[in-house]
């Protein structure tokens, strides 16, 4: 490896219908990322510390929200990295994506108001022990904006309880905007390296356009992923 | 081969646009007391076989048609 070679690579995905990875890539290369986009036909993934999965509405949504995106080709190989501990974040759609995928636990349906949802919220970090929160303080208040109609995670009576008891419920809303279970804003997997969440930290980076929450959980991806790749052996 | 696919939330799973359809027909004076919404999936099938038919639908179902978390699915297969 190149001794110049400092920030890691994240790939973020393009579906047909996202339309929130212009966003994700600025966000993360400000954040000291290399990051760059992959479109959803590519049967391979180009060699990445972590991957993005974005927000928008992949598939127009069509069916149930990442029911059709789960199916594209560039998912096999997320699947494997993701199996191999590689580092995952889905934001908003890219969260629907995962639990449709079943590289996370539950499921999102639409908003219990019926409506669409589109403003700032705060969110607790539960747990900061995550690569997605390393720069976070358990309990700490996090600002960043929700836009979803279909937000509401659902797990039911058997899966919930697991949850808790494992500590996936790794960020949860301090007031409820969208019907969740247990308050979910985001969940990890049970090995810890796949985030999903509704919230859009790639829309609250620059205090320029309002509350920067989000910096704190990219910026923890991307230390995450530059220690993975550049730790002493 | 004609086939559907009815896809139900499961019992119990809450159902908002069931609740708003079920609210707007009550406002219509219509006494309805729930509403559930589903989804109807319609295929023309290649092949003659039936039972093939049905276990291909079922797949069809698990992966795709249905999110076995929340929903319940029906498969009728049309006679001939």
């Amino acid at each position: 490896m190149s001794e110049s070679r400092t920030r890691p690579r994240i790939a973020v995905v393009v579906f047909p219908g996202s339309n929130d990875d212009g966003d994700a890539v600025l966000a993360l290369e400000r954040l000291g990322a290399d990051a760059f986009p992959v479109w959803h036909g590519e049967p391979d993934l180009p060699a990445a510390d972590a991957v993005v999965l974005p927000g928008g509405f992949s598939y127009g949504d069509y069916l149930r929200c990442g029911a059709i995106a789960r199916f594209a080709p560039v998912m096999g190989a997320v699947t494997s990295f993701a199996g191999e501990g590689g580092l995952v974040l889905g934001i908003c759609n890219g969260f629907q994506v995962l639990c449709e995928a079943g590289l996370l636990p539950g499921t999102l349906r639409p908003n219990a108001s019926l409506s669409f949802v589109c403003r700032d919220v705060d969110v607790v970090v539960e747990r900061a022990d995550t690569p997605f929160t390393t720069r976070a303080e358990q309990g700490q208040c996090l600002t960043m904006p929700i836009k979803h109609g279909e937000g509401c995670y659902f797990a039911d009576d058997e899966l919930l309880p697991e949850l808790e008891a494992t500590r996936q419920i790794a960020l949860r809303y301090a007031d409820n905007p969208n019907g969740s279970v247990a308050d979910v804003a985001g969940v990890v997997n049970a090995d810890g390296n796949v985030l999903g969440l509704m919230p859009h930290p790639e829309h609250a980076v620059d205090p320029l356009l309002g509350p920067t929450g989000g910096a704190l959980v990219l910026g923890s991806l991307v230390d995450a992923a530059r220690e993975r790749t550049f730790a002493p052996a | 081969m004609r086939a559907t696919v009815l896809v139900r939330p499961k019992p119990g799973i809450l159902d908002p646009q069931g609740e708003a359809v079920q609210s707007s027909l009550r406002h219509l004076g219509f006494a309805v007391e729930e509403a559930r919404v589903g989804r109807v999936v319609d295929l023309e099938l290649e092949g003659e076989d039936p039972e093939r038919a049905r276990a291909e639908l079922e797949r069809m179902c698990q992966q795709l048609l249905a999110n076995p978390l929340i929903e319940s699915f029906e498969i009728s297969v049309a006679a001939e």
